[in-house]
């Protein structure tokens, strides 16, 4: 694996399975009364946030503490003005200070890219969520949880198991890393979502594409509804929020049509009644707290595995023995 | 004045032959000539083309000096093999004065390099709201014939039909930049498979079409000249064929990255590709090939655009649009056009210098190569190789995407009026 986290598509099967599995015991660590581990001791690792994101932050902030990582914030909320140049200045400040990872969150598409491949910072780059494009530990954290539900085990996939991701998929980069890491994973990915907010060239994906909600949630596993912001309505990509409650949104009808089985998923914040329903939304089904407990989880893997000196999948064999320890 | 004797240099890829300049004109074309110069210049290998006319390049003098100045500018231009150029109105102050017009055009003169035209600003400000005082730019030093809001689209149907037909009382043109200003709201890149899949906002082919489509109709309708810049898409081209086809008076340019680069390079997130209009896809890039070379476009314009380091060091969507082309133009419609077969140098003679100077009305440029004539004049060098070196421009700026990339050949000389402003690929001290 790489030495940068920017996009799920940079992970092979093997990188995915080992940061799952490395997410499952360190998951264990949550249930103790002492949660940390001195892995990242003497590592110093930036949470570099352009836009707001209390619950990304936090999860990555909780990840960090737990490794005995040196955590530094740094908002950079408006300092990032019109020229791109608060990037660059603020990296090579980082650079100054010895960060050995950013965890960068950025309104622009390719912020993190453009760092991961400039020559302005040496550490590790982790994408934390760039405008439209990708995040790629949600993704991780919506895997974990799908495969906690479908398929418990270290080393399992999921192949053969069928997702359908609802709502904005044309600005969601949670969609985007998802339909990567997914189908890495052997599942079967189904986007649907009014024409309008679907991306162009969508055909091309490795996915499904549906308009009918109804027709596919009887062949559903894990139902992920995705946020859609109330501005979409006033840029004309659906007409009513009434409307795209009707046609888009999980009611407790819908979710009686869902195998018994089935899980319904959400990256939050939930925008309750249009998209989703408080039905929907409490049921037990629902696995939203669930996957920011997973966050912590998974986040703490890769930067363990980033930086804890382990190695991703095509280089060597895991660290395993170490996380034992460690966890000890 | 000083006098050059070329020997053997095959003249539009023609026969080899000898040529005298001196007093500013070809005096004598032909083999063996026994005429005393005070410069020889053994034309072995060479092409002679006539010096090359750019419609659409930014100088960036005044208001962006620390980008380009007319003198940074022009020398690029001669490294590029030009004569002259049409510089855009796009500065600080906008070009929509005959003042402003007359100092560029009285820099460019001062300079010496190459002849700068000026083009005017069609609106006040660029805005697209009031007409420029189109009469008073042309009756000014500069001459303006060529009208352009380049960098904005005269989206306004009504302004764009009245420049249209107002132009055609001192035989002007309105270039126009095409992009529907709505369906382009927070474009980033070509609209298709690349920009859903990185995320970035799509500025869709459609958003040139509609326009150009409105256009050819609105200058069939009134009888008037219009100039369609830097055409992208597939669907463009057949639309300026069809205009073609019905006899209307529009002619259209590309530039060179548009015929070499797609949006797949945008994958990089490099800024160094964004450009307006975007990088298309492999599809639009064969269709203006073949468009170019079957006379469809008229011209190859450099869109020469540049921007200081901090402009493009930064991410994308930050990023000022545009590169810069004077010094590679005519490598990349080799690499293109020429080593492809679609065209040979008469025909890049045809495109880079002829047309493109009659679509200016420069009326001492795109001369053919022949006794009498303006000595306006480039000799290539097309068997050379080489890696894109952009420490050695002389533009000013250094955002080109061709970077440590191979492109053949390279100017060796360039003649402005019988003076040389390049010998042995440097630029002379003026
Ligand atoms: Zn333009």
């Amino acid at each position: 694996m790489k030495r940068h986290l920017v996009s799920a598509a940079d992970l092979t099967r093997d990188d995915a399975l080992l940061i799952l599995d490395t997410a499952e015991e360190l998951a264990q660590l949550s249930g103790r009364a002492v949660k940390k581990l001195p892995t990242l001791r003497g590592r110093t690792v930036v949470n570099l946030f352009f836009e707001d994101s209390t619950r990304t932050k936090t999860s990555f902030e909780v990840a960090e503490k737990r490794l005995s990582a040196d955590v530094i914030n740094f908002s950079a909320k408006g300092s990032s003005v019109s020229k791109g140049e608060s990037l660059k200045d603020t990296a090579l400040t980082l650079q100054a200070m010895g960060a050995d990872a950013v965890v960068i969150r950025h309104h622009a598409s390719g912020a993190p890219a453009r760092l991961a491949q400039s020559d302005w910072l040496r550490g590790s780059v982790i994408n934390a969520g760039d405008g439209t494009h990708e995040h790629p530990t949600q993704a991780l954290l919506d895997a974990f949880t799908m495969r906690r539900h479908l398929n418990p085990g270290n080393g399992r996939d999921l192949a053969g198991r069928r997702i359908t991701i609802v709502g904005d998929v044309l600005h969601s980069r949670v969609a985007r890393s998802n339909v990567h890491l997914l189908t890495t994973l052997g599942a079967e990915v189904t986007f649907v979502a009014p024409p309008t907010l679907m991306p162009i060239g969508i055909e091309n994906w490795p996915c499904q594409v549906s308009y009918d909600l109804d027709a596919v949630l009887p062949k559903t596993d894990a139902l992920m509804m995705l946020r859609v912001q109330r501005e979409r309505m006033n840029a004309a990509f659906f007409p009513t929020e009434r409307e795209y409650s009707r046609r888009y949104g999980m009611d407790g009808i819908r979710m009686a049509q869902l195998p018994e089985h089935a899980i319904v998923m959400h990256p939050g914040p939930m925008v309750r009644g249009m998209e989703i329903t408080a039905e929907v939304a409490d049921s037990p089904r629902c696995t939203v707290v669930e996957q920011v407990a997973n966050g912590v989880s998974v986040r703490m893997a890769v930067l363990y595995l980033l930086l804890g000196g382990a190695v991703f999948a095509d280089n060597a064999e895991p660290a395993r023995t170490e996380t034992n320890e460690a966890a000890q | 004045m000083t006098s050059y004797l070329i020997r053997n240099v095959q003249i539009l890829g023609g026969a080899a032959k000898d040529i005298h300049i001196a007093d500013g004109v070809f005096q004598e074309i032909g083999e063996g000539l026994t005429v005393e110069a005070d410069i020889d210049i053994d034309g072995h290998g060479l092409i002679a083309l006539p010096g090359l006319v750019d419609l659409h390049t930014h100088l960036r003098e005044p208001g962006r000096e620390d980008a380009e100045t007319v003198l940074t500018g022009t020398q690029a231009a001669a490294m590029g093999g030009y004569t002259a150029v049409h510089a855009m109105a796009n500065t600080f102050p906008v070009a929509d004065t005959a003042g402003v017009v007359e100092q560029v055009w009285r820099l460019g003169q001062e300079h010496g390099y190459c002849d700068v035209q000026p083009v005017g600003a069609v609106t006040v400000g660029l805005e697209g709201k009031k007409l420029a005082e189109l009469g008073a730019m042309h009756d000014s030093a500069a001459g303006v014939r060529v009208f352009s809001d380049d960098g904005k689209c005269v989206d306004d149907a009504v302004i764009m039909r009245r420049a249209l037909e107002y132009v055609k009382a001192f035989d002007g043109v309105v270039a126009q930049h095409a992009q529907e200003p709505r369906l382009t709201e927070g474009a980033q890149m070509n609209e298709g498979q690349v920009s859903g899949e990185l995320g970035l906002g799509g500025w869709p082919a459609v958003a040139e079409e509609s326009i150009i489509a409105r256009d050819v109709l609105l200058a069939a309708h009134v009888g008037s000249r219009l100039h369609v810049c830097h055409l992208s898409t597939a669907g463009s081209v057949e639309i300026v064929r069809w205009a073609k086809q019905k006899g209307w008076n529009v002619t259209a340019e590309v530039t060179p990255h548009h015929l070499l680069l797609t949006d797949e390079m945008v994958r990089s997130y490099d800024p160094v590709y964004k450009v307006n209009p975007p990088l298309r896809t492999a599809a639009d890039v064969e269709a203006l090939r073949a468009a170019l070379a079957d006379g469809t476009i008229d011209a190859v314009a450099t869109d020469h655009a540049p921007h200081p380091a901090e402009d493009k060091d930064c991410e994308w969507a930050v990023a000022a649009m545009g590169m810069v082309g004077l010094e590679t133009a005519l490598s990349v419609v080799q690499q293109t056009m020429v080593d492809t077969g679609l065209l040979n140098w008469e025909g890049v003679a045809d495109r880079m210098s002829r047309r493109p100077a009659r679509i200016g009305r420069l009326t001492g440029q795109g001369r053919p190569i022949s006794v009498g004539e303006p000595a306006n004049l480039v000799l290539f060098d097309p068997a050379y190789r080489g890696a894109v070196n952009p420490d050695s421009f002389a533009t000013r700026s250094r955002n080109t995407p061709y970077k440590g990339m191979d492109l053949p050949g390279r100017v060796h000389a360039t003649f402005l009026r019988g003076k040389a402003t390049v010998l042995a690929g440097e630029l002379v001290e003026l």
